[in-house]
C-alpha cells in the first residue's frame, strides 16, 4: 500500500476515534443526580395475590378492569387486534393445565382475570432483541415504548398472552381528551401490557386494580414474611398459571 | 464485471422492467401498511406473526442450501459442481436479501431497527440472528465474485477464498440453526418447542431449496440455453431425495412422540393443523393434506432411479417437493405454532391481500436481485467457455 | 482516460447536486433565532438555559432510562433541587405551549421529534 494512503488512513482512524469518544463525552453530560422518589412503595420482589372466592360474578372484576383500563390510557380496539391489560376469561382458558372435567359450577361457568405474571423468569425479557422490556430490581417486568421495534418476538415468548401489539393507532380508539391525561398514551407498532402500576408505585399508591378491589386482591413484597400477600399465602391454598413452565409467575390465585 | 448488466437482450430488459413495476406497485401497498399499521394485515393478538415470518424462515433454508452444492465441490472435489455452484451462491444472496426485507415489513417500527445494534442483547436468538444474517451474505457475495472473477481470467481462483469457502460451510448450518431456534426456545408454543426442530429446518431446506435451484437452472437453459451437465444435475437430485426423505421422517418422529406419549399440547397443534377444531376445519387443513400428498408423491418420483433420470418428470417432481416444504414451513410451521393459542383456544388466521401483496413484492425484489446476478454470471460463464458441455 | 467528456460531465452534475445544500443555505439569508414564548410566571427552568437549550434531549434520554430502568423518578438538579422526572408532567406543565415554545426552534431547525404520538400534548392558553 502506498505509504501516504496509509499514513492517511491512520490519521483519519484516530480522528474517527477521537471524534466518537466526543460525542459520547457529550451524551454523557450530567448537570444533576438521580434517586428514588421519597415517598415511592419499595419491595425486593412485588407480588398480587386474586382472592377469586371474593368475586362472584363477571361483574365484579369490571370495576377493576375498568380502573386499570383508564389510569393507563388503554384502547378499546374491536376485534382480534385489540389491547388488553387485564382480561377475563374461563377457567379452564387461564388454567390451562388444570384438564379436570369434574369441576364446581362456579369454575366451569365462572370468569377469572388475567394480566401480565411479572415472573421471575420471563420469557418475554429473555426473547427481546433491544432489551426494550426488561426486568427491574423490585421484580417487575417493565416495557420502554420509546425503544420497542414491534418485532413481536416478546408476544411470541410469553406463555400467557398477556402481551398486546398496537396494529392500529390507539389513539383512534380512545377517547379525547384522554381518560387519564397525567398518562401517555402509547403509539402504533409497538407492543404494551401490564405494568404492576410501577408509575403509582413510585407516588405511594397501590396499583389501580388493588385500590378498586376492596381488598380482594392483595399486593406486596414477597420477600417480606410480614407482608399482606406473604400472610394471605400461608393462610390460603393458591395456584398460578402454568407453573411448569418454571417462569415463576408473580401472580397468585386463591381459590 | 458489473458492466454486464447494460447489456443484454430486449427480454432481459422487459423482465427487469416488468419487476420493477411490480416492485413499485407492491411498494405502495407497503406504504399503506407504514401508515396505517399491521392492522392491515391478518395478525392478530393471538396469531402475531404470520406470513412475513414464516416466509423469511423459509429463506433462511433456501440461503443455506448452497451448501449443498459448495460442500460436495470442495470438501470432496466433486468438480462437476463447480459450472453450477455460482448461480446457487447468487442464489443464496438473493435469499438472504429477501429475508432481511421480510423482517423489516414485519416490524412495526421498522424505523428504529438500528436498536438491535445500538442495544445489543445477546440473549436475543433475534440478536444472533442477524449477525449470521449478516455475515452469511458477506461470505456469499465475497466468495462468488473472487471466484467468478477468477473464472473471468481464466485463472484458479486466490487460495485464501478456501478459508472463506470452509467458513461458509459451517455458516450455512449456522443460519439456519440459529432461525430454528428463534422458535425452538420458546415455552409453551407445543408445536415448536422441539429439539429436532433445527434438524428438520435444515433437512428441508436441503431439499427445498437445492430444488428450487433445479427448477430456476432448467429455465435459464430454456431461456439461454446454459446447461449444468447432466452428471450434476443427477447428482444434485440424488442429494435432494436423501434430503427430502429425511425431511418427511423428521416430520412422522413429531408425530410419534405427540400421539404415543398423548400429551394434548404435544397433539393438539398437529389436531388442528390436519382435521382442524371442534368440527370446524380451517382453511390451512387443506393446505396441510395438499402437502402431505405431494411430499408423499415427489418421494414416488424421486426414489425409483428409473424415474428420478427422467428429465420429463423431474420438474414436475421437484415442483412438488418444493410446495409440500413451503406449506409446510412457509404456513404450518406458524399457524400450527400459534395454534391453539395460550389459552388452548383457536384464533383464526389467513393473510389479507395487502400482506399477500407487500410479500410478493419481496419476492420481486429476491427475483431482481437474482437476475442481476445471474446475468452477470452467465456473462462470464460464455465468454469463459463454461456454458455447456 | 476512456470517455472523458462523459465522465468529467458526470462528475460536475455530481457535485453540484451534491452541493445543494450549501447553495440553499447561503442564498437563504443568515440563521435567524426563533422568537420563544417562554412560560408565564417562571423564572428559570431545572437547570441554567444555556444548558438545557443544549442538552435538553440527552437529559430526557436520561430521564427516561433513570426513570423506566432503573425507577429512579427524582431529579435532583445542580441547585440541589428536586424534581419529579416526568415529561408529560413536569416539563409541561410549564411549558404549556409547545407549539410557542418546542416547535419553534424544532421547526426551524428541521427536527420532527414524535413525542405527541405517545405524551398527551397540552392544549395551553389559546
Amino acid at each position: 500500500m502506498n505509504n501516504s494512503r496509509r499514513h492517511f488512513l491512520k490519521v483519519a482512524g484516530i480522528s474517527a476515534c477521537a471524534l466518537s469518544a466526543g460525542l459520547a463525552g457529550v451524551a454523557q453530560a450530567q448537570a444533576g443526580s438521580y434517586e428514588p422518589n421519597a415517598q415511592g412503595l419499595k419491595a425486593k420482589r412485588w407480588a398480587m395475590v386474586i382472592d377469586t372466592r371474593k368475586f362472584t360474578s363477571a361483574e365484579d372484576y369490571k370495576p377493576l378492569i375498568e380502573a386499570c383500563h383508564k389510569a393507563h390510557n388503554v384502547p378499546d380496539v374491536p376485534g382480534n387486534q385489540n389491547i388488553k391489560w387485564m382480561w377475563l376469561d374461563k377457567y379452564d382458558r387461564v388454567f390451562t393445565d388444570d384438564m379436570n372435567a369434574q369441576l364446581p359450577e362456579k369454575f366451569k361457568k365462572g370468569m377469572f382475570p388475567l394480566l401480565c405474571n411479572h415472573c421471575t423468569n420471563p420469557p418475554c425479557v429473555r426473547v427481546c432483541p433491544t432489551q426494550a422490556t426488561y426486568k427491574m430490581a423490585d421484580g417487575i417486568v417493565a416495557m420502554d415504548y420509546h425503544r420497542c421495534i414491534g418485532c413481536r418476538f416478546c408476544m411470541a415468548g410469553c406463555p400467557y398472552g398477556a402481551r398486546s401489539f398496537n396494529f392500529v393507532d390507539p389513539r383512534k380508539h380512545l377517547a379525547d381528551p384522554v381518560p387519564n391525561p397525567a398518562y401517555p398514551t402509547r403509539m402504533i407498532g409497538v407492543v404494551e401490557k401490564c405494568t404492576f402500576c410501577a408509575e403509582r408505585l413510585a407516588k405511594g399508591q397501590l396499583p389501580a386494580c388493588v385500590e378498586a378491589s376492596n381488598g380482594a386482591v392483595l399486593f406486596g413484597d414477597l420477600e417480606d414474611p410480614n407482608s399482606v400477600v406473604r400472610k394471605a399465602l400461608a393462610e390460603n391454598f393458591s395456584i398460578r398459571r402454568k407453573p411448569s413452565l418454571g417462569t415463576q409467575p408473580g401472580v397468585y390465585y386463591l381459590i | 464485471m458489473v458492466e454486464r448488466l447494460l447489456t443484454g437482450s430486449k427480454r432481459y430488459y422487459m423482465w427487469l422492467a416488468f419487476l420493477c413495476v411490480v416492485i413499485l406497485g407492491c411498494l405502495c401497498v407497503y406504504w399503506q401498511q407504514l401508515q396505517q399499521g399491521l392492522g392491515i394485515t391478518g395478525m392478530n393478538r393471538d396469531v402475531s406473526w404470520g406470513l412475513y415470518i414464516s416466509q423469511f424462515t423459509y429463506f433462511v433454508g433456501v440461503a443455506a442450501s448452497a451448501v449443498m452444492l459448495v460442500l460436495p465441490a470442495y470438501f470432496h472435489h466433486y468438480k462437476k459442481f463447480k459450472r453450477m455452484i455460482i448461480f446457487g451462491e447468487f442464489m443464496a444472496i438473493s435469499a438472504v436479501i429477501m429475508c432481511a426485507l421480510f423482517i423489516v415489513v414485519d416490524l412495526g417500527q421498522p424505523q428504529r431497527m438500528a436498536n438491535v445494534l445500538l442495544h445489543p442483547t445477546p440473549n436475543s436468538v433475534m440478536f444472533y440472528d442477524m449477525i449470521v444474517l449478516i455475515g452469511y451474505l458477506c461470505l456469499n457475495a465475497l466468495i462468488g465474485w473472487v471466484t467468478l472473477e477468477a473464472e473471468r481470467l481464466g485463472v484458479e481462483p486466490p487460495k485464501w477464498i478456501k478459508f472463506f469457502v470452509y467458513l461458509s460451510v459451517i455458516w450455512a448450518f449456522s443460519i439456519h440453526t440459529v432461525t430454528a431456534f428463534l422458535y425452538a426456545g420458546v415455552p409453551g408454543r407445543h408445536y415448536w418447542l422441539t429439539a429436532i426442530m433445527a434438524a428438520r429446518f435444515l433437512s428441508s431446506a436441503f431439499c427445498s431449496g437445492p430444488a428450487i435451484l433445479l427448477l430456476l437452472v432448467f429455465l435459464l437453459k430454456r431461456l439461454t440455453g446454459f446447461n449444468p451437465g447432466e452428471d450434476a444435475v443427477k447428482t444434485l437430485t440424488k442429494i435432494i431425495t436423501y434430503a427430502m426423505c429425511i425431511n418427511v421422517f423428521f416430520y412422522c418422529l413429531e408425530l410419534f412422540t405427540a400421539f404415543y406419549s398423548n400429551i394434548p399440547g404435544h397433539m393438539e397443534p398437529l389436531v388442528f393443523l390436519f382435521s382442524g377444531h371442534d368440527g370446524h376445519v380451517a382453511w390451512v387443513t387443506y393446505w396441510m393434506w395438499a402437502a402431505v400428498i405431494m411430499a408423499f408423491a415427489s418421494l414416488a418420483m424421486l426414489i425409483p432411479p428409473s424415474l428420478r433420470d427422467n428429465m420429463k418428470l423431474l420438474p414436475y417432481a421437484l415442483g412438488m417437493l418444493v410446495l409440500a416444504s413451503w406449506i409446510d414451513k412457509g404456513l404450518g410451521l406458524l399457524i400450527g405454532g400459534f395454534t391453539p393459542n395460550m389459552y388452548e383456544a383457536v384464533t383464526p388466521y389467513a393473510p389479507t391481500c395487502a400482506e399477500v401483496v407487500v410479500a410478493l413484492g419481496v419476492y420481486a425484489i429476491g427475483a431482481l436481485v437474482l437476475s442481476l446476478l445471474w446475468k452477470i454470471a452467465l456473462d462470464v460463464k460464455k465468454e469463459s467457455g463454461h456454458f455447456g458441455d | 482516460m476512456y470517455n472523458a467528456k462523459y465522465v468529467i460531465a458526470g462528475i460536475i452534475v455530481f457535485v453540484a447536486l451534491f452541493s445543494t445544500p450549501f447553495w440553499a443555505g447561503m442564498l437563504s439569508g443568515s440563521y435567524q433565532r426563533p422568537e420563544l414564548v417562554l412560560p408565564q410566571g417562571e423564572k428559570e427552568c431545572i437547570e441554567p438555559a444555556a444548558f438545557m437549550r443544549a442538552e435538553h434531549m440527552q437529559l430526557l434520554n436520561e430521564w427516561r432510562d433513570q426513570a423506566l430502568r432503573n425507577e429512579n423518578r427524582t431529579y435532583v438538579a445542580s441547585n440541589g433541587k428536586k424534581w419529579e422526572i416526568s415529561l408529560q408532567n413536569t416539563c409541561l406543565k410549564c411549558h404549556n405551549q409547545p407549539a410557542e415554545f418546542c416547535d419553534k426552534c424544532h421547526i426551524t431547525n428541521s427536527v420532527y421529534p414524535y413525542c405527541w404520538t405517545c405524551h398527551i400534548e397540552p392544549k395551553g392558553k389559546k
